[in-house]
C-alpha cells in the first residue's frame, strides 16, 4: 500500500513537472534574481561575484550534489542517534 | 598575541571582500555587494550579540545534556538543506526557498537557531553562492534572528491561548517565514530606497515577495506541524528535554 502511494505520488509530480515545464514559459528565476536582484539592478548596486564562484559549467552540480550528501549524511547520522530503530530503542 | 593574530585576520578578510570584482552574479538571500559597507557592518552588529549568547548557550546547555549536540547537528543539518532548496512555485512562476528557522526555534530554542542558521549560511556562502560574505550578517538578522524569534514566540503563544500544538507548530512555520523575508525587504529599502520614500520602497519590496513566499510560507507551515507531529509520536520525551 505505502509503495503503491509513493509510486503514485512520484508519478503526479513528475507528470506536474512535465506539464509545467513543457508549456510554461515562465523562466523559474530565484527570488534573489527576480526580487532582490531587480531591485539592486535598479538602484546601482548589482550583485557581485561571490568569494568563490561556482558559475562554470558542470560545478555547481557537483557542489550541490556534495552538499546534499553532506548535509544528508550529518542529518541522517544525528537522526539515528536521536530516532534509534524500534527494535533497539 | 592571539587577539593581534585574530585582529589581522578579520582585517585582511573585510579588506579582500570590499575589493571583489563587480561582475553580476545570482544567489539566495542577498547576495555579495548589494548592500553599502556602512549597512552591511550594522547589520553584522545587529547579528553579533545573538551569536554570541546562542554560542554561549550552546556550551551551557550542553554541559548537561548530552543529547543536545546531535539534535543541534540534526536541526543544523535540517536548516542547511531547507534553506539552499529552491522551489518551483506555479503561481509566480519563480523559486524561492524555505527558511527551516522556524521548525529549528521551537526543537532548539531561538539563540541556538541562530548558530546553526550562522554556520549554514556561512556554508553557502563559501560554497554554493548563495548569500554572500559581506551580508551574512544581514542574512543572519532576517533568517537566524527574526525567523527564530518569531516562530519561537508564535508558537509558544499560539499553543498557549489554543491549547493546541499544532496551531502553533504551523503558525511558527508559516510566520518565520514571513517575518524572514519581511526583514529582507526592510533591509533593502533601507540601503537602497535612494530619494523614494522608505515605506513606499519597502511596501514595493515585499510586495514583490507575497506571489512565492505566502504558498512557501503555508508550505513551511505544514512541513512544521509534520516535524513537530513525528518527534511527538516518536519520542516525545525529546521535546521536554529541548524545552527552552
Amino acid at each position: 500500500m505505502k509503495i503503491a502511494l509513493a509510486g503514485g505520488l512520484i508519478f503526479l509530480l513528475a507528470l506536474g513537472l512535465y506539464i509545467g515545464l513543457r508549456f510554461s514559459e515562465c523562466k523559474w528565476a530565484g527570488v534573489d534574481e527576480s526580487v532582490v536582484g531587480k531591485f539592486a539592478i535598479e538602484a546601482n548596486r548589482p550583485p557581485q561575484e561571490p568569494l568563490i564562484n561556482i558559475e562554470r559549467g558542470d560545478l555547481p552540480l557537483l557542489l550541490f550534489l556534495l552538499a546534499g550528501a553532506a548535509g544528508g549524511f550529518t542529518a541522517g547520522y544525528h537522526f539515528r542517534g536521536l530516532f534509534p530503530p524500534k527494535d533497539k530503542g | 598575541m592571539k587577539i593581534r593574530r585574530r585582529s589581522i585576520t578579520v582585517i585582511i578578510v573585510f579588506t579582500s571582500l570590499l575589493v571583489l570584482p563587480d561582475v553580476p552574479a545570482f544567489a539566495m538571500h542577498i547576495s555579495e555587494g548589494i548592500l553599502p559597507v556602512r549597512w552591511a557592518i550594522l547589520w553584522f552588529a545587529v547579528s553579533a550579540p545573538f551569536l554570541f549568547l546562542g554560542l554561549r548557550e550552546v556550551r551551557l546547555r550542553g554541559q548537561n545534556n548530552a543529547q543536545l549536540k546531535p539534535m543541534i547537528g540534526l536541526v543544523g543539518a535540517a536548516v542547511f538543506i531547507i534553506s539552499c532548496m529552491p522551489i518551483p512555485v506555479p503561481a509566480a512562476g519563480s523559486c524561492s526557498h524555505p527558511c527551516g528557522t522556524g521548525i529549528a526555534a521551537i526543537f532548539i530554542g531561538p539563540l541556538l537557531t541562530v548558530v546553526v542558521t550562522s554556520v549554514a549560511l556561512v556554508l553557502q556562502a563559501l560554497f554554493l553562492a548563495h548569500g554572500g560574505l559581506t551580508t551574512l550578517g544581514a542574512n543572519v538578522a532576517s533568517m537566524g534572528v527574526a525567523g527564530a524569534f518569531t516562530g519561537y514566540l508564535s508558537f509558544i503563544l499560539a499553543r498557549r491561548l489554543t491549547g493546541r500544538w499544532w496551531i502553533g507548530a504551523f503558525l511558527a512555520g508559516l510566520l518565520s517565514d514571513w517575518a524572514t523575508y519581511s526583514v529582507t525587504s526592510f533591509q533593502l529599502a533601507t540601503a537602497l530606497h535612494g530619494n523614494a520614500p522608505l515605506g513606499k520602497f519597502f511596501l514595493t519590496v515585499l510586495i514583490a515577495f507575497v506571489p512565492t513566499q505566502v504558498p512557501l510560507g503555508i508550505v513551511e507551515g505544514f512541513l512544521c506541524v509534520g516535524a513537530y507531529k513525528f518527534i511527538l509520536t516518536r519520542r516525545p520525551e525529546l521535546l521536554k528535554i529541548f524545552a527552552v
